[in-house]
């Protein structure tokens, strides 16, 4: 009895729980996610034009690969970020079926549009570079493979939460398949890797990444810091989106709504 | 109820649900055939459209009839939950008291004795069409036999998150094959490597561990995507 009266006068206790908690409200998340978004995009653009200027004005063309090798600065960041992205996925999926939070739920389905545009961005920027490098827009390369069997799982979770009508039905089912797909993926990347070393294509790798010059590698971190950026404000965003689609009939979107019209 | 009590019933419900599923679909024998007549009519159209060169049939042998496997599975698998889940017995078999992970493993366990052990006996006619060479035959029969397991297993979870769509067939084939390329690059490699009289136990011993995971974690995916699938 006592422990419990003592928790409960004391809520500020633990401040984060206390955070994750009001995170979990819609309208505080709406309100709070709300300030930081203009920040985001913000450091976003900042940042990108700076790694862009320093990856395609200022970095000294390739000795081997001539110009072509800045197609980099976009594929490498893009191609990290599907990554990343899906195995933000997961764990968020894995915390929306756990802890059966709303927004967590809505968050992770928001990042799957993203990741899959970033992988989209990834085999794009691939194949062009590819093109002068390799002579062809498209090779049976590890990489492009296991990047072109990522996307495929994107379309699956994307596909499979649009399918489902009940918005919550859709996204549990889909956070399913993303955490299935999560297992999936180490496996499905090294069979991948090794069945492309079995059958002896035409793989010329990219890494010749412990060599590389700092002014090659700098712009390169800023676009990886840029991206994350991008994703963090474009998720917020959509989520944002979401939740006012979701709770359109509830008092606090129509207070939202009513500010906004003024 | 004491712990012995409880196994019994478990493995009697275990066995009485995959007596009724073959049972079942032993009523349906014509149904039965489809995913196998499939299997044919797929793996023919290679030769036709490919030319019935004797030396290129053999190379592609091994990918055209897995591949071919890989979509009959994909076409049988609606049937897995789908008159069940129709019909409401899912979810008598959710109030049952029985844990759905193990009538998830009987219904996986039924569905790969009607539609993936038929492809497993069609292969050495398949094989023969193809031109496969006679030493791997044999390898080319284990990696289905230990392949198409897999295949019923993961497959029943995709199963199991489409089912409560009308028309889910064409959403699960985008869910399961991206999740079967691991499976598809080993069989083949192995059938691949006999066929070059290279070193294949390795490529079996993957398989099969692949078949060892996936018996001990797709049932228990299956069962949540079935619940969340009746929610």
């Amino acid at each position: 009895m006592n422990v419990k009266t003592e928790k409960i006068s004391k809520p500020r206790k633990n401040a984060l729980v206390m955070f994750i908690h009001k995170m979990g409200s819609p309208p505080w998340f709406y309100n709070f996610t709300g300030k930081f978004i203009p920040w985001f995009w913000a450091i976003f653009i900042v940042l990108a034009a700076w790694g862009l200027y320093l990856g395609l004005v200022k970095a000294p063309a390739d000795y081997l690969q001539g110009e072509s090798f800045r197609i980099l600065y976009l594929h490498v960041p893009a191609a990290w970020m599907s990554l990343l992205i899906y195995s933000m996925m997961a764990v968020m999926s894995f915390i929306a079926l756990v802890w059966r939070i709303r927004i967590v739920e809505i968050l992770a389905m928001t990042s799957a549009p993203i990741g899959a545009a970033f992988t989209i961005v990834t085999l794009t920027a691939g194949s062009l570079w590819g093109r002068p490098t390799w002579g062809t827009y498209w090779v049976w390369d590890a990489r492009l493979t296991s990047e072109l069997v990522l996307l495929f799982l994107y379309l699956g979770v994307i596909g499979l939460y649009n399918s489902i009508d009940e918005p919550r039905k859709a996204a549990r089912a889909a956070c399913l398949l993303a955490m299935v797909g999560a297992v999936n993926l180490p496996i499905i990347h090294y069979s991948v890797k090794w069945w492309n070393t079995l059958h002896q294509g035409s793989s010329i790798s990219l890494t010749g990444g412990s060599s590389i010059d700092p002014s090659m590698l700098w712009p390169l971190l800023i676009m990886a810091v840029a991206t994350k950026f991008y994703y963090g404000a474009n998720l917020l965003t959509r989520a944002r989106v979401k939740l006012l689609e979701q709770d359109i009939r509830k008092a606090w979107v129509r207070e939202v709504l009513k500010e906004k019209n003024g | 109820m004491n712990a012995e009590a409880v196994n019994g019933s478990l493995s009697r419900a275990f066995f009485a649900l995959l007596r009724r599923d073959l049972l079942l679909a032993f009523r349906r024998r014509t149904e039965l055939l489809f995913p196998v007549i499939f299997l044919l009519v797929v793996v023919s159209l290679f030769p036709l459209g490919i030319g019935p060169g004797p030396q290129l049939l053999a190379r592609i042998a091994p990918g055209v009839i897995w591949i071919a496997a890989l979509l009959a599975t994909v076409i049988s698998l609606d049937a897995l939950f789908r008159s069940d889940f129709e019909d409401g017995t899912m979810e008598q078999f959710v109030i049952s008291g029985h844990p759905l992970t193990l009538i998830a493993l009987a219904k996986i366990l039924a569905h790969w004795l009607v539609a993936g052990l038929p492809i497993v006996l069609m292969s050495p006619l398949l094989a023969l069409w193809m031109n496969l060479p006679t030493e791997s035959l044999g390898v080319m029969i284990l990696t289905l036999a230990i392949g198409t397991p897999i295949l019923s297993l993961i497959g029943s979870i995709g199963v199991g998150l489409t089912i409560s769509l009308k028309r889910g067939g064409q959403l699960l084939s985008l869910l399961v094959f991206p999740l079967y390329v691991p499976i598809l690059i080993i069989a083949t490699a192995a059938v691949m490597a006999a066929s070059d009289s290279l070193p294949y136990t390795q490529f079996l011993g993957l398989l099969t561990a692949g078949l060892i995971t996936s018996v001990t974690l797709a049932p228990f995916a299956a069962a949540a995507a079935l619940k969340i699938s009746l929610s």
